[in-house]
């Protein structure tokens, strides 16, 4: 017998993606098409994760043209690239140990990248003041969250940790919950109010865990992933207050606040109204916020970079968040100097401002406008309802499905969502992930698909998904 | 004994609604009972006293993550390359900035494995094509050669969008597995290796953390049990008490250069069979902190043994280019275990770790790395797949990086005469550093250095006396720290102590990377060497 057939009942819990089975199909569509087999489509569109690049939205130049100089510091006496382009490469190797990225940087992350991210939370949230102590640089914001969560998360105690998660929610945080030997407590979003998060529900499902598991964290993502609902202020004191009664841990992840395209929606910070609702609420409610330089315009995934923010913990816990840290080393540099440039991009007056300007209206007026197209297109499909994507990356539709398509599901031994998605892949050449990936009511289903695309990509997306979905609901009535 | 606490700021939470804050460097933590720093003669800067019972002015009882309810595995946890005296070495590097007069005028970081931190430069062909693939427009620049831009394109090419920025596979991008999988071929005399095998990971690290992850299970007697070497490289520890694993210690033999007895893991394994159900076996060849180098033989029966007693391998093989000694060669333990024959190599199950860290190229803060998996049950990797999937993906560019590792010019490219120049001298510079530092540490009286026959250390062995030992738990800190701590003090030389890596009772050590450019490791070594004399003497 295998070593490994004993493995971690953890691990054994973690629910497998349906996403394995699509990217699977996926690869080998790709390859059949590179093979040169006809199909009805000669390239695979991949909207299926957050990822912006992938997508055909295009690397900002400013960026790039830093991390090249850092990586090669003789690009940095070149007249080739801009002078501030330059003096900024500068001054980031003269922040790494021997003027070199290859270096391992402080546990926290470069210091002075940490106090400049300690600014922009600061300017961020209206002057609300932010300590570099606090803040730890991570290789994404997930890796930050899932070290917090191991803080919070007995995986001995009986009963288990339960930790408050949305439904719908990006399955990185819930798989990492189980992972850990917690329990996720789901509480439901709205859908018919634009996926909000209700007071009520979180009472509600507070309620559900008594007895079952040990509530010790609330777990929100704003903006929402995948509901692209962006909080309003209520709603967040709301939450802040149900935390602070309920002596709950909060979670708050907004690796989203980069991308608001709502005319009337802002993204304010869960820090941000803790301090503006003063104490005792502000010196006492413990909250974890955590950004990316992942999302956003830049949208550079890759990189890894992270970070996360700690309010009014236990100096005594901190110690130990420390170590934790410690003997992951430190983030990936580049990440780190990605997620600089992100909080500190050029200002007008520098060299490189109208690009960056540019570059960056550009993407913007071009999400804008893919989510009101992926609104109006969807929408007008018969069996889609969508609500209007406030904010992040995704479009997440409701699907009515016709019996008939469901019964078919059942048959091949699919959830009814997984099935639709598989068809689009292999008809139409379109690859998304199906809504029980993210947890949906009863009975409900949806489809996620990612909005950060090029603009050409998203008319082809959605031309093909328009073919694809008259001509499945043709065949299942 | 009630818990002294330093009264050095920790790391304090703000305030939000009356600004105030209290600044400090980072504290001196290590959960270790310990008196205040009087010993010091640092200008201390103006401290607020933070009781215990209040933080920021709330009972910290009235906390909702408590030390108390918290994770208690995470209190377990240490990291000594990370730890105290490092905290100590960043404070004083603030304080020379500030202009506090000190007897030196630099702090010599030699606690971590960090070549490009000591000066030692990365290699220009792989910067070159990162840079091509940070920014492709440089791709027109000819300033580049053709072979870098070859790399960079077919790079590009295999990631998503043609950009480093998109996610790739959880697992890593495609073709850098591939290449990994030919690079491992090569290495191992043709031995093959599957893609599908090969799990990209954000350094070595990661990946090791990974696999315990899946291993450990099970409950009081029945709980995982992890066999590590003392002295070990602490990650192994610190996850391990993260996982709430029982570590099982095997010791490596200090009288004979630090090597591995098969009697000695047997009797570790019997003894832990007690308590726990070790089912796991760690091995870091090259050696951390040792620096050991293991027989082929060695290898063998470490198969033998693991294959016998029914044990998962874990191979760390991350300075497997970091060999200097004289007869001293890296045997990959997949090469040894499939030429021992099908009965071995169809049956142990094994993980080998590499990483971009370390060797010739030192690119630590990248993150790149990789483990290849022997003969893993199909239904367990796809447990792996979903572990390695909440990590979403390692970074591209670390990813990027391997691939050049694993793939560097040829004889016939541009950049291959360039390249192997600068390879050469960093593995030259290594081997001369480790010898000179052996030559140098055995001079010394009370100072025992085994021959560094690889990696990018020397764990000497040094000798206290009864009063030096009594002074450090006057202290309150064991007795390597205790000196580790007065040499930073006096010398501003951060070695890291022996403690921290683990050794036999009543022996103690330190670790000090070989790293520094030879200049300068002659004068830290000298320094070193007369620091140690004067401490005999003033605890003689």
């Amino acid at each position: 017998m295998s070593v490994l057939q004993e493995i971690s009942p953890n691990v054994k819990n973690m629910k497998q993606l349906e996403y394995v089975v699509l990217a699977r199909r996926a690869s080998q569509i790709m390859e059949e098409l590179r093979k040169g087999a006809r199909k009805p489509y000669s390239e695979v569109i991949d909207v299926s994760w957050g990822d912006p690049h992938r997508a055909g939205v295009k690397p900002l130049s400013f960026v790039r043209q830093v991390l090249a100089a850092c990586l090669y510091p003789e690009l940095v006496n070149s007249n080739k690239l801009p002078v501030d382009v330059r003096q900024r490469a500068q001054r980031l190797l003269g922040q790494c140990a021997g003027g070199s990225i290859g270096s391992y940087t402080a546990t926290a992350g470069i210091a002075e990248i940490v106090h400049r991210v300690s600014e922009f939370i600061t300017r961020r949230d209206g002057g609300a003041p932010s300590h570099p102590e606090n803040i730890f640089i991570s290789a994404g914001s997930q890796w930050a969250l899932q070290n917090i969560l191991k803080v919070l998360v007995n995986s001995k105690s009986s009963p288990k940790t339960g930790v408050l998660t949305p439904v719908p929610c990006h399955c990185t945080t819930t798989l990492s919950i189980m992972g850990l030997g917690a329990v996720v407590i789901p509480y439901y979003l709205s859908e018919e109010q634009g996926w909000e998060l209700q007071v009520e529900e979180l009472d509600r499902a507070l309620e559900s865990a008594k007895g079952v598991c040990n509530p010790v964290a609330l777990y929100v993502i704003n903006p929402g992933n995948p509901s692209g609902h962006i909080q309003r202020r209520k709603s967040i004191q709301e939450v802040i207050r149900f935390v602070s009664e309920k002596k709950l841990f909060l979670l708050a992840d907004e690796v989203y606040q980069g991308c608001v395209y709502g005319e009337k929606s802002e993204f304010i910070s869960y820090k941000r109204v803790l301090a503006e609702m003063g104490p005792p609420l502000s010196d006492t409610v413990e909250l974890a916020s955590f950004h990316s330089a992942s999302k956003g315009f830049m949208g550079e995934c890759g990189m890894r970079g992270g970070y996360v923010e700690l309010i009014n913990l236990d100096p005594d816990v901190m110690k130990y968040i420390y170590k934790l840290f410690s003997k992951d080393s430190c983030a990936p540099v580049l990440g780190q100097i990605a997620l600089d440039l992100m909080i500190n991009p050029p200002q007008p007056g520098d060299p490189s401002y109208p690009l960056y300007n540019v570059e960056t209206q550009n993407i913007r007026t071009m999400l804008v406008h893919n989510v009101k197209r992926a609104f109006e297109v969807v929408n007008s499909l018969p069996g889609f309802c969508c609500q209007p994507v406030e904010g992040g990356a995704f479009a997440f539709p409701r699907l009515h499905l016709p019996p008939k398509a469901i019964q078919k599901a059942k048959e091949v031994g699919l959830q009814p969502d997984t099935f639709y998605c598989i068809r689009l892949l292999e008809e139409a050449g379109v690859l998304i992930s199906p809504g029980c990936e993210y947890g949906q009511k009863e009975g409900t289903h949806h489809i996620r698909f990612c909005i950060m695309t090029s603009e050409v990509m998203m008319e082809e997306l959605l031309r093909r998904l328009t073919c694809f979905h008259t001509q499945f609901m043709k065949d299942f009535s | 004994m009630a818990e002294i606490y330093s009264d050095l700021i920790p790391r304090v939470c703000v305030h939000l609604s009356v600004f105030f804050y209290v600044s400090g460097p980072e504290s001196d933590i290590g959960g270790k009972r310990r008196a205040p720093d009087r010993t010091t003669t640092t200008t201390k800067i103006k401290k607020k006293k933070m009781s215990q019972q209040t933080v920021n002015g709330v009972p910290s009882r009235g906390k909702v993550l408590t030390l108390d309810n918290m994770n208690p595995n995470v209190k377990r946890v240490e990291y000594a390359v990370r730890g105290p005296i490092v905290q100590r070495a960043v404070q004083i590097e603030k304080e020379l900035k500030e202009g506090v007069k000190k007897p030196f005028s630099e702090v010599i970081k030699a606690n971590i494995g960090d070549a490009h931190a000591m000066g030692q430069k990365p290699i220009t062909f792989l910067r070159q094509v990162l840079a091509l693939c940070s920014y492709p427009e440089l791709l027109e620049d000819n300033k580049f050669p053709e072979d870098a831009k070859k790399r960079a394109k077919r790079i590009l090419q295999a990631c998503g969008g043609h950009s480093i920025g998109a996610y790739s596979a959880s697992q890593g991008i495609e073709c850098v597995r591939q290449d990994v999988a030919r690079y491992i071929e090569k290495r191992d005399g043709g031995i093959s290796s599957n893609p599908d095998n090969i799990y990209l990971s954000t350094g070595a690290s990661d990946a090791i953390v990974t696999m315990l992850k899946l291993l450990v299970c099970g409950e009081g007697r029945d709980r995982t049990g992890v066999m590590i070497s003392i002295p070990q490289y602490p990650l192994y520890s610190a996850a391990l008490a993260d996982l709430g694993a029982v570590q099982v210690s095997y010791y490596l033999d200090e009288d004979k250069c630090w090597s591995l007895d098969v009697a000695e893991l047997r009797r570790s394994l019997n003894a832990a069979r007690q308590h726990c159900n070790p089912r796991v076996l760690c091995i870091i060849n090259p050696g951390n902190p040792t620096g050991q180098v293991q027989s082929r033989q060695c290898i063998e029966d470490v198969i033998r043994f693991a294959k016998e007693e029914h044990l998962f391998l874990m191979a760390d093989e991350v300075y497997q280019d970091n060999v200097y000694a004289e007869g001293c060669k890296f045997h990959s333990f997949k090469k040894v275990l499939f030429e021992m024959g099908p009965e071995y190599s169809s049956t142990v199950e094994m993980a080998s770790f590499h990483s971009t860290s370390k060797c010739y190229m030192g690119e630590c803060g990248f993150r790149g790395g990789y483990m290849e998996i022997i003969n893993m049950d199909p239904e367990v990797k796809a447990q792996l797949t979903k572990l390695v999937s909440v990590r979403l993906c390692p970074p591209v560019p670390g990813q990027a990086l391997l691939d050049l590792v694993v793939n560097p010019p040829q004889p016939d490219e541009p950049s291959y005469t360039t390249f192997m120049k600068e390879r050469t001298v960093v593995l030259a510079d290594l081997a001369e550093k480790a010898r000179l530092t052996e030559q140098i540490f055995n001079k010394v009286p009370g100072i025992t250095c085994n021959p560094v026959q690889g990696a990018m250390y020397t764990f000497p062995r040094i000798t206290l006396s009864q009063k030096a030992i009594d002074k450090a738990k006057e202290e309150g800190q064991v007795p390597d720290m205790f000196y580790c701590m007065k040499l930073l003090e006096e010398e501003g030389i951060c070695l890291v102590p022996g403690s921290g890596f683990g050794q036999r009772e009543g022996t103690f050590h330190f670790r000090m990377t070989i790293l520094p450019p030879t200049e300068k490791l002659k004068v830290v070594l000298h320094k070193i060497s007369e620091f140690h004399l004067r401490f005999t003497q003033e605890f003689s």
